[in-house]
C-alpha cells in the first residue's frame, strides 16, 4: 500500500465509504419497494448526492445539530441515525425512529444532532440558526447546519436566516445542495443569480461552491467553513453541485430531464464510483475491502427491510400520545 | 408581599424573575432592547410599549434585538428551545402571525408528535392581542382561535396582572411551546400582585364572580366586560357567574360544566370573530356534554365577521360591550 495522500485516515475513508454506500443502498431499495407498493405515502430519494452529506458530516459530532429537508434520508444516515429504525419508520412501524408518527419526511434524532427532516422547504434554516444560537449562548463548541436544495434557497426563511446568522455572528453553515432541479423546475430559470456564492455575498457571508460529486472537495471545503464557525468566525454558505439520480419523489416520470440524462450521470458522475476510483488508484484502499463493505451494507439493508416488515404496527393508543409533554 | 402592579409591569417582573432563576432563559424580539447599533441610547425602548424596559440593564446580552424577520427569529427561538435553551420570543403583535406561522404550527407544535415523543420545545412566544388602540385591521385582532386550533401549542390569555405574572412564569417553565397573549388594552390595568415568584398551572379557569342565574364565559379583556355586565344585571336581580378561562389550550371545561349545571344558562363572550371561535368551541362542548342541564339556548357575544375597523366609532361597535353581554344574558333569562 502506498502513502495515504488523503486528508482522512484509512479507517475514516472506510467509514465514509460505508456511510455513502449505506445511503445508496437504502435509497435503491426504497425505490424498488416503493414501486411494489409496499411503502405508504411518498419518499424523496437522496441517491447520487451521498458525497455531500458524508463529506460534511465526517466533520461533525453529536453536539452539532443539522436541520434537514424533505430529501433527508442521506443526512440522517450520515448523522448517525439508526438505519433499521429509519426503515421501520418509513414502513410506519412502532419500532421506527419516530414510532411511526413521522415517516420519511420527519425522521429526527436530536441526541444524534439530527433536528429533523422537514416537509416545509426552507423551514430548517431558522431552526439551524437556533441551534447555532444555543451553542453560542451555552458556550459549547457546537455548530448548526441548514440543508436546503437549490429550490428552497429561494424561500424567505432561508434568506432571512442568512441575514440573522450574519447579524448575530452565529456558528451556522448553510449548505445548498444544488441538484439542478427544484422539483421539476430548473435552477437556471428559478434562481436569478449565477452562483450561490454571489447570493451569500449579498448577505455579507463568505460562500464556496464545490463539485458535490467529489467527496474530497466537499470534505475539504466543509472542513474549513466548519473550523471557521467553531472558532467564532461566523456563518457561511457551502454550495454543493450534485446529481439527483431519481425524480423529485418516487413516481415522478422525470420527463423534464433530458433524454438519457440519468443513465449518463450514473455512468460518469456517480460519487461512489468517483470515490472508489480515487482511493483504489492511490492504493490506499483495495477493491476487495470496498466490495466487502458493499456486501455488509446490502445485508444490513436486507435485514432492515425484513425487520421493518415484521415489526408491530402502532395501536390506537399511540394516536393521541406525545402531542404535549404535559397537558 | 403584595402591592399594586400593572399588567405590563407584571409581565416585566415575571421575565426578570425567570431570567434571574434560570440562566438558560433568553429573550429575543424586535426592539425588545431597542436602539441596538443606533447612535443614541443602547437600551432605548425596552419593547415597543416599554414592557421589557430595564431588563437589558440587568441581564445584558441574554436579551437580543432582532432584525425585522419574524420567520427567522421565531424559528431560531424554536430551534434553540430544542437545543437546551428556554427562549422567550416576542412577536410584537399576534397580527404578524401570518409572517411566521409555519415555524409555530408546522415546526414547534409538531416536533414532539412527529418525532415520536423524542423532542421538547420549551419556547414561549409573547404577543400583543386585541383591539381598542385605534390601531386598525392589522394590529388589533384577537387571533386566539387560530392558534388554539393547533394541537401541540398551548395558548394563554390572562385578564389581569396577577394572572399574567403567574401564567407567564408557568409558560417559561413549561416544556411545551406556549403562545402567551397579552391584551394591549390591559397593560395599564392594576391589581395586587405578590413580589415573590409564583406559577399558576395551565387548564385552571378562575371564577371571577360567583353567581347562580347564568354562566358567562370569557377571557382577556372580555372578562372585564362580562363582569361589568354582571354588576349591572345584579341591580335587576340577575346573579351571573363569570368564568375567566385564563388558558385556552388546555381549556378547563370542567369548571364551565360545573357552573352551567348549576345555572342552566350559558353566555360565551369572545373578542374574536364569530366563526370557529373560542365562544363557539365552548358552546359546542357544553351542548354536547351537558345538554340536559341547559334551560335556554346558549348565547354567543363576539366581534362581527369583519376585519377590525379604524374609526373609533366603528371600533367601539366592533368590540363586544357590557351592554351586549347583558342583553345576551337577559335573552337566556327570558326562556
Amino acid at each position: 500500500m502506498s502513502k495515504n495522500p488523503f486528508p482522512l485516515s484509512k479507517d475514516d475513508l472506510l467509514i465514509a465509504y460505508r456511510m455513502m454506500k449505506t445511503i445508496r443502498e437504502f435509497e435503491e431499495r426504497l425505490h424498488v419497494d416503493f414501486g411494489r407498493g409496499e411503502i405508504p405515502g411518498f419518499v424523496h430519494l437522496y441517491a447520487g448526492e451521498e458525497a455531500s452529506a458524508v463529506g460534511i458530516m465526517m466533520h461533525l459530532n453529536d453536539q452539532d445539530q443539522i436541520a434537514s429537508n424533505h430529501r433527508g434520508h442521506g443526512h440522517c444516515i450520515a448523522k448517525g441515525v439508526d438505519v433499521k429504525e429509519m426503515m421501520a419508520e418509513i414502513y410506519g412501524k412502532v419500532s421506527g425512529s419516530c414510532r411511526g408518527k413521522g415517516g420519511s419526511m420527519h425522521i429526527a434524532d436530536l441526541s444524534k444532532g439530527m433536528m429533523g427532516a422537514n416537509g416545509i422547504l426552507g423551514a430548517g434554516s431558522p431552526l439551524a440558526c437556533g441551534a447555532g444560537l444555543a451553542a453560542q449562548k451555552l458556550g459549547h463548541n457546537g455548530i448548526g447546519m441548514s440543508f436546503t436544495g437549490d429550490g428552497a434557497s429561494n424561500q424567505g426563511t432561508f434568506l432571512e436566516s442568512l441575514n440573522l446568522a450574519a447579524v448575530w455572528n452565529l456558528p451556522v453553515i448553510f449548505v445548498v445542495e444544488n441538484n439542478g432541479y427544484a422539483e421539476s423546475t430548473s435552477v437556471d430559470w428559478a434562481v436569478a443569480v449565477d452562483s450561490y456564492v454571489d447570493r451569500a455575498a449579498g448577505f455579507g457571508l463568505p460562500g464556496v461552491t464545490v463539485d458535490g460529486t467529489e467527496f474530497f472537495a466537499v470534505y475539504e471545503a466543509a472542513g474549513e467553513l466548519i473550523k471557521r464557525a467553531r472558532e467564532g468566525g461566523g456563518p457561511s454558505l457551502l454550495e454543493c453541485k450534485m446529481i439527483r439520480f431519481f425524480g423529485h419523489f418516487e413516481g415522478d416520470a422525470q420527463t423534464y430531464k433530458a433524454e438519457g440524462e440519468n443513465e449518463y450521470n450514473r455512468k460518469h458522475h456517480d460519487c461512489l464510483k468517483i470515490f472508489r476510483a480515487h482511493v483504489t488508484k492511490a492504493g490506499v484502499l483495495s477493491d476487495e475491502e470496498l466490495d466487502a463493505i458493499d456486501t455488509q451494507v446490502l445485508a444490513l439493508i436486507d435485514a432492515a427491510v425484513e425487520e421493518a416488515i415484521s415489526a408491530p404496527l402502532p395501536t390506537a393508543d399511540d394516536l393521541t400520545t406525545d402531542v404535549y409533554v404535559s397537558y | 408581599m403584595a402591592r399594586t402592579l400593572s399588567f405590563k409591569d407584571a409581565v416585566n417582573e415575571a421575565i426578570d424573575q425567570e431570567m434571574t432563576r434560570d440562566p438558560t432563559v433568553i429573550m429575543m424580539g424586535e426592539d425588545i432592547v431597542g436602539g441596538t447599533g443606533s447612535p443614541g441610547e443602547a437600551d432605548a425602548w425596552g419593547g415597543v410599549l416599554g414592557v421589557t424596559k430595564g431588563l437589558y440593564a440587568k441581564h445584558g446580552d441574554r436579551l437580543m434585538d432582532t432584525p425585522l424577520s419574524e420567520s427567522a427569529y421565531i424559528g431560531a427561538a424554536i430551534g434553540a428551545a430544542t437545543c437546551g435553551l428556554r427562549p422567550i420570543a416576542e412577536l410584537m403583535f399576534l397580527d404578524f402571525l401570518g409572517v411566521c406561522f409555519d415555524q409555530m404550527y408546522n415546526q414547534a407544535a409538531k416536533f414532539r408528535y412527529m418525532f415520536g415523543g423524542k423532542a421538547e420545545t420549551p419556547v414561549t412566544i409573547r404577543a400583543m392581542v386585541g383591539g381598542g388602540f385605534r390601531a386598525a385591521a392589522q394590529h388589533s385582532q384577537m387571533l386566539t382561535p387560530i392558534i388554539t386550533h393547533v394541537p401541540g401549542l398551548k395558548v394563554v390569555c390572562p385578564s389581569n396582572a396577577y394572572d399574567a405574572k403567574g401564567l407567564l412564569i408557568q409558560s417559561i417553565r413549561d416544556n411545551d411551546p406556549v403562545i402567551f397573549c397579552e391584551h394591549k388594552n390591559l397593560y395599564a390595568h392594576e391589581v395586587d400582585v405578590p413580589e415573590e415568584s409564583y406559577a399558576i398551572p395551565f387548564g385552571e379557569a378562575n371564577i371571577a364572580r360567583e353567581g347562580t342565574d347564568a354562566t358567562i364565559v370569557a377571557y382577556g379583556l372580555m372578562v372585564h366586560r362580562a363582569t361589568e355586565a354582571a354588576e349591572n344585571l345584579a341591580k335587576d336581580g340577575i346573579d351571573c357567574e363569570v368564568i375567566d378561562l385564563r388558558t385556552l389550550s388546555p381549556i378547563d371545561m370542567d369548571t364551565v360544566y360545573e357552573s352551567v349545571e348549576s345555572t342552566g344558562r350559558l353566555i360565551c363572550v369572545d373578542e374574536a370573530n364569530p366563526r370557529c371561535s373560542i365562544a363557539s368551541d365552548v358552546t359546542a362542548s357544553v351542548t354536547q356534554e351537558i345538554f340536559s342541564s341547559l334551560k335556554a339556548a346558549p348565547q354567543l357575544v363576539t366581534a362581527p365577521h369583519t376585519p377590525v375597523p379604524f374609526s373609533p366609532v366603528l371600533e367601539d361597535l366592533y368590540i363586544p360591550s357590557a351592554e351586549q353581554v347583558a342583553d345576551a344574558v337577559r335573552k337566556t333569562m327570558a326562556t
